[in-house]
C-alpha cells in the first residue's frame, strides 16, 4: 500500500495522540452521531431492508467464488465496447500503468474523482515522481490535498476538520494550486463551497485527463458505476479526453440487476440519502460523448492473498459505505488517521492487515483496535462479520509469538485507555451480554446507550471483562 | 507468466477449496409502493421536493409558457437544447437556443445559463431521474455545466415506482446519469451545501396529457 503510511505507530500510539486532541474528538463526535441517527431512518424507510442486506452478501459471495470467470468476461465486454483492460498484480505496476498511459497523451496534469484504491497505492505521489500533477476534486479530498493532510474518513475524508479550520486553508493554500479563495472567505459552509466550486472549475473545463475509481463493475455488460453528490464525478469522468479507471477486482458484480440491490442500500448506509444526487455509468467509449479512449486497470495489491482466506475474504465484499465507522466506539475516539491506512475504522482493522500481512506494528496492531462490540456487523449491508474476522486475525497475530503477545499487551492497554467510556456503557455492555440469546431489538431502561446508536448483536463475553482477564 | 494469468491463477487457488454459492435469493421486494400512477406522481414529486429540486405540474399546451416563465425568472439569456426536444416546447421564449454539439468546448458550455431535456425514466421511492444520452436529453455534459437545468419527465408513463423496476427498462450500453436533486456535499460539518459541480438549481416539470379531464 501507499508508503505515505510507512513506519506509521502502532494503532495504540497514534490512537492516544487523537484522543489528547479535544477538537479532533469533538469534530468527529459531531460527524459520526449526525451521520448515524440519519441513516437508522434512512434503512427504516425500507420495510425489506434484512432481505436486501441478505440479498447484497449473497451476491458478493457468489461474485467472490467465481471471480475469474467473472473478471474475464468484464475483460470481454469493456474491450468490446472500446475500452483497453490492464491488470496490475500491485501498487507499483499499477502506478507504472497509469503514469505511462498520461506520459503518452502528452499531459502533465490530472484531474482526479475520489478514489480509494488510488490512494491505496499512492498513485498522486506516484504521479508526482513523474512529474505530474494530480487534482484531487472531492470537496474533502480538496481540504485534505490543500491541508497536506491525510483523510479520515472512508465518506468524509475531511471529518476530523471543523469549518474554522477549512476556511484557514482555502485562505492561505489555494492561490498556489490555482485560483485563490475570494479575500473575504468567511467560515459557512455555503461560501466554502461557492470557494470550492470556483477554483475547481478551471481545472475541469481545462482537464485532458481523468482519473477515477469505481463503486461497481457489471461483468455481464462491461459497465463502470460511480455514485457522488457533487458533480466533480460526472467532471471528470465526461470532460477530459481520456480517462482512467483503478479499479479493485472485489468490485465487479455479474449482473446490470444486481445494481437493483446496491443502489438501494448503498446511498442509505453511507450518506443517509435515499439516492445520492448523482450516478454515471458507462460501457466503454461512447461516440461524441464523453471520453474518446478509456483505460479500466484491475487491481489485486494483496485481494486474492485475502481471498484466499476462509474467514477473511468477507471483508472483500465490503462496499466501502462507511456505516462500520460511524457507529464504532473506538474509530470515534481515536480517530481515522490512527489506523494508518486509506481504509480506517472497524472495516479498515480488518482489511489493512489482510491487504498487507501483518509484519508491520501498525498492521499487527489493528486487529485490536476493537471492543468487539458487534455494531459494525450489525449495520453492514453486506453483512460482513467484522467481529469474526478480527477474532480470527488476532489468533494470526499472535501464533506468531513475541512480537505478536507484546503488541497484544500494548494494544490492550490503550485500548483500556481509548475505551474509558462512561458507566452507563460498561454496564450496559455486561448486563446485554448476559442476556445475548433472549436480546430484544431495543433495551428497556439502557436508553442513554440505545438512543445513541443502532443496537449490535452483542458479543459472548464483554470487552472489558475480557480485557481485566487478558491484561496482565 | 504475465500479471493477468499470475492474478487469475492466484484467485483460483484461492477459493479452490470454497464451497459453491448458490444463485442469490432475490426476495426483497420488487417496489414498496402501490402501483396507482397518482400515488407514483406524488411520491415522486414529494422525494423531488425533499432533496431540493423544485418541481412543476404542467400539461402539453401549458408548457412552452412555463418554460418561458421558469427561464425568465431564473434570468436566462441562452438556453442548450439537445437535437431532439421537441421544438415546439420552447416557441415561447426569447432566450437564445444553443443546439449541442460536439464541437462546443466545455469552455463554451461554462457560458449557457440553462439547459432543458426530457429524461429516460424516473424513480418515485428514490426521487431520481435517469438520463440516458437519447436525443432529447443530449450529451452528459450539457446538464451538468450550466447552473440550471430544467428536466421534463412524461407522467405517468416514464415514472416507476422502484430501482427493481427501473433496471430492465433501461440500456445498460447507453451512459446514463442519475440525477436525485441538484448537486450537494455535506463535507464540511455534515451542512448539506446545494451545488458545488452540477447544477444549483434542478426544477422538473411533471407533464401530463388532458385526457383524464
Ligand atoms: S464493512 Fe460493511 S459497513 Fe463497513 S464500509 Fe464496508 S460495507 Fe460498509
Amino acid at each position: 500500500m501507499s508508503g505515505t503510511y510507512l513506519g506509521m505507530p502502532s494503532f495504540p500510539v497514534a490512537a492516544r495522540e487523537a484522543v489528547n486532541n479535544p477538537t479532533l474528538r469533538a469534530n468527529l463526535r459531531h460527524a459520526t452521531h449526525t451521520i448515524r441517527a440519519k441513516r437508522a431512518v434512512a434503512v427504516a424507510e425500507l420495510a425489506d431492508w434484512a432481505l436486501l442486506r441478505e440479498a447484497g452478501k449473497q451476491i458478493k459471495d457468489r461474485t467472490l467464488r467465481h471471480l475469474d470467470t467473472l473478471l474475464v468476461e468484464l475483460e470481454e465486454k469493456v474491450t468490446a465496447a472500446g475500452g483497453v483492460v490492464h491488470w496490475a498484480a500491485d501498487a507499483e505496476e499499477a502506478n507504472r500503468i497509469v503514469t505511462e498511459l498520461v506520459v503518452e497523451t502528452g499531459e502533465r496534469e490530472v484531474v482526479k474523482v475520489k478514489s480509494m484504491a488510488t490512494q491505496e497505492i499512492g498513485l498522486n505521489e506516484a504521479l508526482e515522481a513523474a512529474g505530474i500533477a494530480a487534482y484531487e476534486t472531492d470537496l474533502a479530498e480538496l481540504i485534505v490535498q490543500l491541508g497536506e493532510d491525510r483523510p479520515s474518513h472512508i465518506l468524509v475524508p475531511a471529518i476530523h476538520r471543523n469549518r474554522g479550520e477549512i476556511r484557514d486553508i482555502f485562505a492561505t493554500t489555494m492561490g498556489e494550486w490555482g485560483r485563490p479563495a475570494p479575500d473575504d472567505l468567511t467560515d459557512s459552509p455555503a461560501a466554502l463551497a461557492e470557494a470550492a466550486r470556483l477554483h475547481l472549475r478551471e481545472k475541469f473545463l481545462r482537464a485532458k485527463v481523468g482519473i477515477s475509481g469505481a463503486n461497481f463493475m457489471v461483468a455481464e455488460t462491461g459497465t463502470l458505476v460511480v455514485l457522488e453528490s457533487e458533480g466533480n464525478g460526472r467532471m471528470c469522468l465526461t470532460l477530459p479526453e481520456t480517462l482512467i479507471s483503478v479499479v479493485g477486482i472485489e468490485k465487479v458484480i455479474p449482473s446490470w440487476r444486481d445494481l437493483e440491490v446496491f443502489l438501494q442500500t448503498l446511498p442509505r448506509s453511507s450518506t443517509a440519502e435515499r439516492m445520492n444526487p448523482y450516478t454515471s455509468t458507462w460501457t466503454g467509449t461512447t461516440d461524441s460523448d464523453g471520453p474518446k479512449a478509456f483505460h479500466l486497470v484491475l487491481l489485486d495489491n494483496g485481494r486474492t492473498a485475502t481471498l484466499a482466506d476462509e474467514v477473511g475474504r468477507q471483508a472483500l465484499r465490503c462496499i466501502r459505505c462507511s456505516a462500520c465507522l460511524n457507529v464504532c466506539p473506538v474509530y470515534e475516539r481515536a480517530g481515522g488517521h490512527a489506523y494508518g491506512s486509506v481504509y480506517p475504522g472497524p472495516i479498515g482493522a480488518i482489511l489493512s492487515p489482510q491487504l498487507r500481512g501483518t509484519q508491520s506494528d501498525i498492521d499487527a496492531s489493528l486487529p485490536y483496535a476493537s471492543s468487539l462490540c458487534g455494531a459494525c456487523y450489525e449495520v453492514c449491508p453486506v453483512a460482513i462479520d467484522i467481529p469474526e474476522v478480527l477474532v480470527h486475525l488476532r489468533e494470526q497475530v499472535a501464533e506468531k509469538g513475541g512480537k505478536g503477545h507484546r503488541l497484544e499487551k500494548t494494544a490492550m492497554k490503550a485500548a483500556g485507555w481509548i475505551l474509558n467510556h462512561p458507566a452507563a456503557l460498561t454496564a450496559g455492555e455486561r448486563i446485554a451480554s448476559k442476556t445475548r440469546a433472549l436480546h430484544p431489538k431495543t433495551v428497556p431502561g439502557a436508553s442513554a446507550w440505545t438512543d445513541s446508536r443502532d443496537l449490535p448483536a452483542l458479543p459472548e463475553q464483554p470487552f472489558r471483562d475480557w480485557w481485566k482477564k487478558n491484561r496482565t | 507468466m504475465n500479471t493477468r494469468e499470475t492474478i487469475l491463477t492466484r484467485i483460483r487457488e484461492a477459493v479452490a477449496q470454497a464451497p459453491e454459492v448458490p444463485e442469490p435469493a432475490r426476495d426483497y421486494l420488487p417496489s414498496h409502493t402501490p402501483n396507482d400512477p397518482q400515488t407514483l406522481v406524488n411520491l415522486l414529486a414529494e422525494n423531488l421536493t425533499d432533496y431540493r429540486a423544485i418541481v412543476h405540474h404542467t400539461y402539453e399546451d401549458t408548457l412552452p409558457d412555463l418554460l418561458n416563465q421558469l427561464l425568465s425568472a431564473h434570468g436566462t439569456q441562452s438556453v442548450l437544447v439537445p437535437p431532439g426536444l421537441p421544438e415546439h416546447w420552447l416557441q415561447a421564449s426569447n432566450a437564445q437556443q444553443i443546439e449541442d454539439s460536439s464541437t462546443h468546448t466545455p469552455h463554451d458550455l461554462d457560458t449557457v445559463d440553462s439547459v432543458v431535456t426530457g429524461c429516460a425514466l424516473a424513480i418515485a421511492e428514490t426521487g431520481t431521474l435517469v438520463l440516458d444520452a437519447s436525443p432529447d436529453q443530449g450529451r452528459r455534459r450539457i446538464t451538468l455545466i450550466p447552473d440550471h437545468h430544467i428536466c421534463i419527465v412524461r407522467a405517468p408513463d416514464q415514472i416507476v415506482a422502484s430501482l427493481p423496476q427501473a433496471m430492465p427498462r433501461l440500456d445498460p450500453t447507453r451512459p446514463l446519469t442519475w440525477i436525485s436533486g441538484p448537486s450537494a456535499t455535506s463535507d464540511i460539518e455534515l451542512d448539506r451545501v446545494e451545488g458545488v459541480h452540477g447544477p444549483r438549481t434542478l426544477e422538473v416539470i411533471l407533464l401530463s396529457s388532458r385526457s383524464g379531464d
